[in-house]
């Protein structure tokens, strides 16, 4: 991929597809996207896989590499949603793993590292300035916390029932409102809080550290969100309209 | 008056797709099509088009705006995008088209181009830091708790004129949540400021 050449692309280089495919070396997948490697642990990938290819290495682990590909892709190129048939077209039997794998990474690791920043950097405040950061975090925690539980307790085991070819279970995708709008704003907002607002008293090392593992986070959480609103949402509904058939 | 449109795109296909989801909108109106990047500067001169939907793989490629892409003021540049980029290039454009995005999408995203820049016009300044008195009035009633109808009942004005503060208020801080504000205002120590009471700049709308 020539990106980093200056000269006018040709026909071909524009109507080039730019999405990786399974021949791809797993390094090279993360060399090009460097946050990709947070995905492996979801799949259960080891590091130290050497020259292995995307396909070896799903193979080996028992994923299925279009399914790995296809969250690599939504991940790694900003405009990327696969088309329902791209998707129906996929093994997608390890969506809910996925997707809970994601969940218990946020809630387990990022969100109680963060907590930590936090915690550093409110002790270094007045006490009511430091007491209200503390506590909008809390509230963010919280809301994250009890979104998930609710996916966790409805959407998940409904899409296994379904993939199961079980009978209904009373639940319907349509009253699942993936909506992350309000937890993200919150998100954005203390970034903004931590670089624009913070007084001169907390240590300038201890917020930029918090405020590149918000980020990290925040577009983390932002694909994690498109995940179901674009390929949960779509597949779901496919799966309860094959069964009312 | 319509909205006149130069497009940028070397497939034909892409092309007459675009003209005709624009086609139904009277707003819009596609005035002229190159295929490259070259013909742009030429097709400019002789269309004054209102905006340049391009294709960002025919400029050379650069993390900065491409000098062929330094279009005269006024003109917006929208990309049209059926590939990856990267972020920080697209963020050059004023505007982003995904062709996977819906007819409705489309058109809104270059209507509201338009919208936007008139409010800029109005004189509503959108990145001033500084909030005037009224907008921390307000941002103190928001951080307590209270929504936007007792708000203006509490100061006496429209709800109407409540939201456009509101909306300035995040324009100007960044924050967009009620609790980001509370801590914004009581980090900034807005909380024990008498409500209606002349601040140090002594502005108000």
């Amino acid at each position: 991929m020539p990106r980093n050449s200056h000269y006018l692309y040709n026909r071909q280089d524009v109507m080039k597809n730019y999405l990786f495919d399974e021949n791809m070396k797993m390094a090279n997948l993360i060399l090009i996207k460097p946050s990709l490697i947070l995905l492996l642990p979801r799949f259960n990938i080891p590091l130290g896989f050497g020259d292995k290819s995307v396909k070896e290495l799903c193979q080996n682990h028992g994923i299925s590499v279009g399914f790995f590909l296809l969250i690599c892709n939504i991940y790694s190129h900003d405009n990327y949603v696969p088309a329902l048939d791209k998707v129906l077209a996929t093994d997608m039997s390890m969506l809910d793993c996925y997707l809970e794998a994601s969940h218990r990474y946020y809630l387990d690791r990022r969100l109680p590292h963060i907590a930590r920043h936090i915690a550093r950097m409110t002790a270094e405040m007045n006490g009511r300035a430091g007491d209200i950061l503390k506590r909008f975090f809390e509230e963010y925690n919280n809301e994250v916390v009890a979104h998930f539980k609710y996916e966790e307790q409805n959407v998940f085991p409904h899409l296994k029932k379904l993939l199961a070819g079980e009978a209904g279970d009373g639940y319907s995708i349509s009253q699942y409102s993936p909506s992350h709008t309000n937890i993200e704003d919150k998100l954005d907002d203390l970034t903004q809080i931590l670089f624009k607002y913070l007084p001169e008293e907390v240590k300038a090392y201890e917020t930029i550290g918090a405020v590149f593992d918000i980020l990290q986070l925040s577009e983390d959480l932002k694909k994690h969100s498109l995940i179901e609103e674009k390929v949960l949402i779509p597949y779901v509904e496919h799966l309860e309209r094959k069964q009312v058939r | 008056m319509k909205l006149k449109i130069l497009i940028v795109e070397p497939s034909q296909i892409i092309v007459e797709g675009l003209r005709s989801v624009l086609h139904d909108d009277p707003r819009l109106e596609v005035v002229s099509v190159a295929e490259d990047a070259s013909m742009l500067e030429e097709r400019l001169a002789a269309h004054h088009p209102d905006m340049v939907v391009i294709n960002p793989g025919l400029l050379p490629y650069s993390t900065q705006m491409p000098a062929a892409m330094e279009l005269p003021g006024g003109i917006f540049s929208v990309a049209l995008v059926y590939q990856y980029f990267e972020p920080a290039y697209l963020r050059n454009f004023d505007a982003v088209i995904d062709i996977r995005e819906s007819k409705h999408n489309v058109i809104a995203m270059l209507t509201s181009l338009d919208r936007e820049e008139n409010e800029k016009k109005d004189g509503r300044s959108s990145d001033a830091s500084d909030l005037t008195k009224r907008e921390r009035d307000i941002l103190v009633l928001v951080a307590k708790g209270l929504m936007s109808k007792e708000i203006a009942e509490q100061l006496n004005i429209s709800i109407h004129t409540v939201i456009s503060h509101r909306k300035n208020i995040t324009k100007k801080t960044g924050i967009k949540s009620v609790a980001g504000l509370a801590v914004y205002a009581m980090l900034n120590n807005l909380m024990n400021e008498p409500i209606g009471a002349e601040g140090h700049n002594g502005d108000s709308e």
